[in-house]
């Protein structure tokens, strides 16, 4: 069993950092938040839906409508531009075509604008930076305006100058779409960023603690 | 590293990759399979014609004349039999006969022998034994299906011209009747003593006369040629020696199966392509695990040997089973040619035929993976610690360039081992190469105009689906190429087939199929009323009269055949009976090339004839040339006035050689007409009616011809789209490889997607759509490069026009995306299910 005895509650608004040692469990708990897998045992309430009563499309639903995600290696579809890789949530859910469309691309754009890619629109994965990548990853996380962003070592693949930078635009995004944040990392420095701590070891929660103010 | 070390590599990688690599050299087996199974048989063929040589002939030595032989001829024939030499006979002509109990008549081909014939060999008959007929009674034995036409059996009666004959019995296929001709009329045999009296053989008649030779001693048949060649090619007969008949047939046959043998090449070598790209793939997802042997002390060489091993033992394992299906597929084929073979076909493993597909295989599995397993060799032991590390410029190109090299070199030799001439190899190569760079060409533009020009309001999915065809380490171009070229083999021969086909039925089906000859001049009116009883209208009847040529510019015939050098006119030329015609206008199936057409004015000091621009070539006779006509007898000369072409291709009186009205209206002749008659059953009616009014009157049926013909093609077009299915298929093996190939990055990016929201069906409509792609792209370039490739052949090889069959060729197009999808999917039914965050964790390890 790689989890157990894990009970914990987020709130709204939240800027909650998973930590512990490799192997503790921190990217299958993550997983299982985000509805990508399901629990042997036990519930996960997502914005108070419980994902073992769903089915997978239901979940993939839910994922399109109210989750963005980070991932440590940037997993952006190779084959499509910047622009186009940001429009994937929404195209998910048949948003970019009709009368919105313009509006819906000009907000991608926008957001590449925002993460410092205005000139960078039409490039494809290969060729852009990591640090790039991660921060087209990041427009594409909060293009659909979730409500809850699951981050996995989201600086994992960077180099420390770079992933201060997109750990400032994370938090920046955040701040003006007031999304909850799940953030995996092993990363102590990046950790007290965030608002509450949850320690995890050998698949159960060691400690769970709120910074102060 | 100890020796052995690469070997076992080898033997380790093997264990892993066999699967994924295995696929393609299933394409390769299927190749290999073709080759085996076409050069085993081809072998199997040529054997039987050696074994049965001499009794395909029948004789030694052939001697045949287009008319009855000349006095001298018959006087030496005559010295050769008191020389010791056996002699037969046999006249050959056209006519009706009728089922005097049916009443049915048809065209057959009378076959009338005395003498020993066939002097090697048996002819088989049906009940056995009534070989050679007997000359003291008026029976006579048929083809089985001239008894079936003609709705009598045996024991019956049937009607030849003023004779009658009982059928005595059926003559089975001897394999020496071949052709076109022996399906349209089939072979009716009456002993010779009786044909005068049938009154079929006279002024015009189409009689051909064949002596048959037996010489004392072996191989005398050469000596024989020699000694009277001259004397007989004076005299206008032609002459076979059974020895050059089997060899010409060998070779014919040997030529046909070597050319089928490069589709079977052809299958192979895209099988190659294949295994180039499935080698680069895996290649490329080893680099880290080569850079820790490397790191562990492996060598370049030790690394490169063992991938280059794994990859030939894999090609040769695909080849093993290719030609084990080859050996299988070899004795299905006699069932399925044998028709149109002369030779009963045996069944004989062939080791040769095998080992070469063998050889083959290997072979091409490892020099199509030499360039990408180049790569092994720049493998750098730092990637071990750091992936991103690139290998140094401009390492290996000698390499590169050396294997290159060795590819295309491989790619001629082969074609030139398998075709039936290096000329025709080394045409097969570079067509190959040019089909394929036009098939990369053609699919890339495609592709890049798919990806522009797609349209943006299509649903997402579907761009998505397109734009895949772009991602990294696509095999797109391999795919494309295989499957593209199995479209492009299949389309270009059903284009091909169809446009000869749809020339031969004659457009909209107005044209005349009835053809009636040896009418003589006074049965025109009796004809065109017998007619027109039945509401037929006879086309006017055109005048025949046969001649031969006995001068050119004044230069006797004879003179010019005995000339032994090769610079004179064509021996056919001269020595065959022309049947000439008279008119004053052109028709429709002929136009004027050179010099003018007689307009009635001023008649010319010599009468004008008009000659058909290949016969003239041949003849080395242009405008203002003479030539002299021995017309039954009497001398003519004329001037040659016009040259004509004239599209044979049509079903219509056509003539080599065109008089001006004037000259041989009083000379002897006969008529040909035609009719058209659509209603097959009063075509019969019409044929039976003609022939008891008039006995001497043929009546060929046209469209019995195109049924012959359309069945001939048929079977061929039928072997050859049997093996471009080879291809297809290997081209399929090839997609499930790529498929398979990609199988990591296509579940990296379905989850991806499922983790961005994607529900179950539109990662499945992306995927789909992605197979459905790739296959019309690859359906689309093949079949625009067959439609150019078959207007060629059509327009440029058989001067015809072309017309495009819309509906076959986009259905042919729509199964393309349909094998694909079929292909896609099942390659993915195979995958074990598995959560996106497996997938995704994987991916970033």
């Amino acid at each position: 069993m790689v989890l157990g005895g894990i009970d914990f509650a987020v709130s709204p608004g939240e800027f909650v950092a998973i930590v512990g040692p490799s192997g503790s469990g921190k990217t299958t708990l993550l997983g299982l938040l985000a509805g990508l897998d399901r629990p042997s045992a036990g519930r996960v309430l997502l914005d108070g839906q419980d994902l073992s009563a769903l089915s997978e499309d239901e979940r993939a639903r839910l994922r399109a409508d109210k989750v963005g995600f980070v991932f440590q290696t940037f997993h952006l579809l190779p084959t499509l531009t910047a622009l186009e890789n940001v429009l994937v949530p929404l195209e998910l859910r048949g948003g970019v075509r009709g009368e919105g469309s313009r509006r819906l691309r000009e907000r991608a754009a926008g957001l590449l604008e925002r993460v410092g890619l205005g000139d960078r629109l039409h490039h494809y994965p290969a060729q852009l930076s990591g640090g790039e990548q991660q921060r087209v990853a990041l427009a594409r996380a909060f293009v659909h305006e979730p409500k809850i962003l699951f981050a996995d070592e989201p600086t994992g693949s960077l180099d420390g100058e770079t992933g201060a930078r997109v750990i400032d635009l994370l938090l920046e995004l955040n701040r003006e779409a007031r999304a909850t944040v799940v953030l995996v990392t092993h990363d102590p420095e990046l950790a007290t960023r965030a608002g509450r701590v949850v320690r995890l070891s050998g698949g159960r929660i060691v400690s769970d603690t709120r910074r102060e103010g | 590293m100890r020796a052995g070390f690469p070997l076992k590599l080898a033997w380790w990688e093997a264990r892993s990759s066999a699967r994924r690599l295995g696929l393609y050299m299933g394409a390769i087996g299927l190749g290999v399979a073709a080759l085996v199974a076409i050069n085993s048989f081809r072998a199997d063929v040529v054997r039987a014609v050696a074994e049965e040589g001499r009794s395909l002939v029948g004789a030694d030595v052939r001697l045949r004349s287009s008319g009855p032989f000349a006095p001298e001829v018959l006087a030496f024939l005559d010295s050769l039999e008191h020389a010791g030499v056996e002699v037969a006979y046999e006249t050959r002509l056209p006519s009706m006969a009728v089922g005097l109990r049916s009443g049915r008549a048809r065209l057959v081909e009378v076959q009338a022998v005395e003498g020993g014939y066939p002097f090697y060999g048996e002819v088989e008959t049906e009940p056995a034994g009534l070989w050679p007929l007997d000359g003291g009674a008026r029976r006579a034995l048929a083809d089985p299906a001239v008894l079936r036409q003609l709705g009598v059996g045996v024991g019956d009666t049937v009607g030849l011209g003023e004779s009658r004959f009982v059928v005595a019995g059926t003559l089975a296929d001897d394999g020496r009747e071949l052709g076109v001709r022996g399906m349209v009329a089939g072979r009716l045999a009456i002993p010779a003593a009786f044909l005068e009296e049938t009154g079929l053989v006279g002024v015009g008649s189409l009689v051909r006369r064949n002596a048959y030779l037996r010489l004392p001693g072996e191989g005398e048949a050469e000596r024989f040629v020699e000694a009277h060649r001259s004397f007989l090619r004076e005299h206008r007969v032609g002459i076979d020696t059974a020895e050059e008949e089997v060899e010409e047939l060998s070779r014919g046959l040997g030529m046909l199966g070597r050319f089928l043998g490069l589709v079977g090449l052809m299958a192979v070598l895209l099988g190659g392509v294949g295994v180039a790209s499935a080698v680069h793939v895996l290649v490329r997802e080893k680099l880290p695990a080569l850079a820790v042997l490397r790191c562990l002390g492996a060598t370049q060489r030790d690394v490169f040997l063992a991938y280059s091993l794994q990859t030939g033992l894999l090609g040769l394992a695909g080849a093993a089973v290719g030609a084990v299906a080859g050996v299988g597929v070899q004795g299905l084929l006699p069932g399925l040619l044998g028709e149109l073979l002369p030779v009963e076909v045996g069944y004989r493993v062939h080791w040769p035929s095998i080992l070469a597909g063998l050889g083959m295989g290997a072979w091409v599995a490892i020099i199509f993976a030499l360039l990408p397993l180049l790569a092994v060799r720049e493998v750098a032991p730092l990637q071990a610690l750091r992936r991103d590390i690139e290998p140094p410029e401009g390492r290996g190109g000698a390499g590169r360039l050396a294997a290159r090299g060795a590819l295309g070199a491989s790619v001629v030799l082969l074609s030139v081992w398998q075709a039936p001439s290096w000329q025709s190899g080394l045409a097969f190569a570079a067509g190959v190469g040019l089909v394929l760079l036009a098939l990369w060409g053609v699919a890339t533009a495609l592709a890049r105009a798919a990806r522009r020009f797609f349209p943006q309001r299509a649903p997402y999915v579907v761009r998505q689906g397109v734009s895949n065809l772009f991602r990294p380490r696509n095999q797109t171009v391999a795919v494309t190429l295989a499957l593209g070229f199995g479209v492009f083999l299949i389309a270009t021969i059903y284009l091909v087939q169809a446009n000869l086909l749809e020339r031969l039925r004659g457009e909209g089906g107005e044209r005349p199929n009835l053809l009636f000859f040896d009418i003589q001049p006074d049965q025109r009116d009796g004809l065109r009323a017998l007619l027109a009883e039945r509401g037929t209208a006879l086309e006017p009847p055109v005048p025949i009269v046969p001649a031969r040529i006995l001068a050119l510019n004044g230069r006797p015939a004879t003179e010019l055949l005995a000339d032994t050098t090769d610079a004179g006119p064509e021996r056919w030329a001269l020595r065959r009976e022309y049947r000439n015609t008279y008119r004053d206008t052109l028709t429709a199936t002929e136009a004027l090339v050179a010099g003018k057409w007689w307009d009635g004015r001023a008649p010319a000091r010599l009468p004008r004839i008009s000659i058909e621009e290949d016969l003239a070539r041949d003849l080395r006779v242009g405008i203002g040339d003479r030539i002299t006509w021995d017309a039954q007898g009497v001398p003519i000369e004329t001037e040659v006035a016009s040259l004509r072409r004239v599209d044979w291709a049509r079903f219509s009186p056509n003539f080599f050689v065109v008089f001006e009205p004037g000259v041989l209206e009083e000379a002897p002749q006969t008529l040909v007409a035609l009719a058209r008659v659509p209603d097959p059953e009063q075509r019969a009616e019409l044929q039976d009616a003609v022939v008891r009014r008039f006995p001497n009157i043929s009546v060929l049926d046209l469209s019995r011809v195109q049924e012959a013909l359309d069945g001939v093609l048929s079977k061929v077009a039928f072997a050859v789209r049997g093996l471009a299915l080879f291809t297809l298929a290997g081209g399929g093996v090839v997609l499930f490889g790529a498929l398979v190939a990609s199988r990591v990055q296509r579940q990296r990016e379905a989850a991806l997607l499922a983790t961005l929201g994607a529900s179950r069906r539109q990662v499945r409509l992306v995927q789909l759509t992605e197979y459905a792609a790739l296959g019309a792209l690859a359906g689309l370039a093949g079949t625009l490069l067959a439609c150019l490739s078959a207007w060629l052949l059509v327009t440029r090889f058989f001067e015809f026009e072309f017309g495009l069959p819309a509906l076959p060729l986009v259905s042919t197009w729509a199964a393309v995306p349909a094998l694909a999808i079929l292909v896609g999917t099942l390659n993915s039914r195979g995958s074990k299910r598995r959560t996106p965050l497996e997938v995704l964790r994987e991916a970033a390890e």
